[in-house]
């Protein structure tokens, strides 16, 4: 079968793979319709992330068909559509029970600080992930979730990961109504965190990116302000003089160690890795919340340490709340926004690239070449059965 | 002196657990409050996939998963920077440094890997210099032009040598 294949930091490429196996009695094969390619893949490409293997195959963000199900699956049948959390979770460990599902205990042997993710290293679990043409999917009886009949399959695949994180970290933000919001990083996280944060009740959310191109989308996408980090001589400044010098409720980071910035965090945190990536835009979540505010991480830093102020976290009184998102949680109340017409995943779908042609896929949207804000990979043998017509196609 | 153990009795503090109040979970709402966190030797595992190849597993835990990836088991030099890697715990340089150190010698087994299997590898291919073309051609233009500059002005360097 096709699948991504990763040869080192900033080099992929499409290849032949062994047609994944069925490797414990709860494990299901599904044949991937569509997936994407996320912020969080690039930590892996850029080679932050330890124990990333060459030959292992990315992708944490997809939907498909069931293809072939473990003698104990019973909650799904070889056929059904399928959308699958990026969260590899037992739903039975002391985490999972407590709908923390972003931090089973029991599907990654090689770090307890993150549950098994797929495609994502060995140090979240080694699983192949879903940029390929089948993935295995374990745990099959808890994570993968059918797609309802009338929801667009370009919606489903954001529910894997970008819409839930999005909602999470403005869920995590604790924001009371009339709060004043601001969100580091105008990606897809970024701007669904944006859009969800009005759900919850915001006065007013402001977005902080350096391009121009994603300001403008996330403008008019998440009915937001939006401003560009190079022309404010000071962000954290900016924020104080905003909000009457009393710095925003609530804070949160879609950004993450790729931050971009402030030349001492690149070269120590990018370029000399000295720290797990660059914490320049939770620096600035810190300094700008106000004292007794919440900072609210979904951006992902590497497993060492960061520079970060945190005396300014113990004397401003902050709340830090982080994790990633438990997808499977959520779910049930995104469907519901979604076919409520409140939240619409698939107008941040910008490029939708042949799996053939990965490697540009990926420095495309790594690079952030022609306004790139979301690609989806579609497998040559992906066919999307909508009441049994073959509806869609390569645009 | 011995650390006492108290087996959930703390009849001894006075107002021990008035104030406890579920919702007021540092986590919640992410996290449903069951108290199982302190039932933890008490639930199921599930059932267990076999170990069929080498996987490493961080000391910080008993044991492997019960599931697991199978996707690129150690091996060569790179493997074995991985196992000692895993002597230490996830909170140690000990670990992380050297699995990065792995994966970089990997990209070079990587590379003889192809040779041997008789590909050579496109590495401008796999880097997406097509994207570049096509949607950056200046940046393109530019880097190129920088690379052919420096490479020819270290030959003529070495050269007057
Ligand atoms: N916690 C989770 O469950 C979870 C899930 C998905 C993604 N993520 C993480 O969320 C982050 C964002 O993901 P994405 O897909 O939107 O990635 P992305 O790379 O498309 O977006 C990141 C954006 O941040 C901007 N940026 C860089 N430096 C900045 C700074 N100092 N201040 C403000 N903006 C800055 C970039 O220009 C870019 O637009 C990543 O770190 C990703 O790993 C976390
Ligand atoms: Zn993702
Ligand atoms: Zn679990």
């Amino acid at each position: 079968m096709l699948a991504m294949n990763y040869r080192g930091p900033f080099r992929v490429r499409a290849d032949q793979k062994p047609y994944p196996e069925i490797l414990h009695p709860n494990d299901a094969i599904v044949r991937v319709t569509r997936s994407c390619i996320c912020g969080s893949d690039l930590h892996l490409y850029h080679g932050l992330v330890p124990d990333t293997r060459v030959g292992t195959t990315f992708g944490h963000e997809f939907i498909g068909i069931v293809e072939e199900i473990g003698p104990s699956v019973t909650k799904l049948k070889v056929g059904d559509n399928v959308l699958v959390p990026f969260n590899i979770a037992c739903g039975q460990c002391a985490f999972c029970k407590q709908e923390l599902y972003g931090n089973c205990h029991e599907s990654n042997p090689q770090a307890t600080a993150v549950g098994g993710i797929f495609g994502y290293s060995h140090t979240a679990g080694g699983f192949d992930g879903g940029q390929a043409e089948y993935v295995r999917v374990p745990y099959a009886d808890v994570g993968p979730t059918i797609i309802p009949a009338d929801m667009d399959p370009d919606d489903a695949v954001l529910l894997t990961d970008v819409v839930p994180t999005g909602y999470q970290a403005a869920e995590m933000g604790g924001i009371k109504k009339g709060d004043t919001v601001v969100v580091f990083g105008a990606g897809p996280v970024g701007i669904m965190a944006a859009k969800c944060a009005w759900l919850f009740g915001a006065g007013r959310v402001i977005i902080i990116d350096h391009l121009e191109y994603r300001l403008e989308f996330a403008r008019n996408y998440a009915q937001c302000e939006a401003y560009n980090f190079r022309s404010l001589e000071d962000p954290v400044l900016f924020i104080k003089k905003t909000t009457d010098w009393f710095g925003a409720d609530v804070c949160i980071d879609a950004v993450g160690g790729d931050a971009a910035g402030s030349a001492m965090q690149t070269i120590t945190g990018r370029k000399m890795m000295l720290q797990a990536g660059s914490a320049t835009a939770l620096h600035w979540a810190i300094n700008s919340v106000k004292k007794g505010g919440i900072v609210s991480i979904v951006g992902v830093y590497g497993p060492t340490d960061n520079l970060v102020p945190i005396g300014n976290v113990v004397n401003k009184g902050i709340t830090i709340r982080a994790n990633q998102a438990s997808v499977k949680r959520l779910l049930p109340r995104l469907i519901e926004h979604i076919q409520a017409g409140r939240l619409d995943p698939k107008g941040i779908i910008t490029h939708r690239i042949p799996l053939e042609e990965v490697a540009d896929a990926y420095h495309i949207f790594s690079a952030k070449l022609d306004n790139c804000i979301k690609p989806i990979l579609i497998p040559p043998t992906a066919v999307f059965n909508k009441g049994g017509q073959t509806s869609w196609k390569i645009q | 002196m011995e650390n006492s153990v108290n087996e959930n009795d703390y009849s001894h503090i006075k107002g021990w657990g008035v104030d406890a109040d579920p919702t007021n979970e540092p986590t919640h709402p992410m996290k449903k409050y069951t108290g199982d966190d302190h039932n933890r030797i008490n639930w199921v595992r599930p059932e267990l996939q076999p170990v069929t190849v080498e996987v490493l597993h961080s000391n910080e835990r008993p044991n492997v998963t019960a599931v697991f990836g199978t996707v690129a088991p150690p091996s060569g030099l790179s493997g074995a920077i991985r196992r000692y890697a895993f002597k230490y715990s996830e909170s140690s340089y000990g670990h992380w440094l050297p699995l990065l150190l792995a994966d970089r010698v990997n990209v070079v087994e990587g590379i003889f890997d192809d040779f041997k299997r008789g590909h050579i590898p496109n590495i401008l291919a796999e880097k997406g210099w097509k994207a570049e073309l096509k949607h950056n051609p200046k940046g393109l233009a530019q880097k190129v032009f920088v690379t052919a500059f420096v490479t020819a002005a270290a030959i003529t360097w070495l050269r007057r040598k």
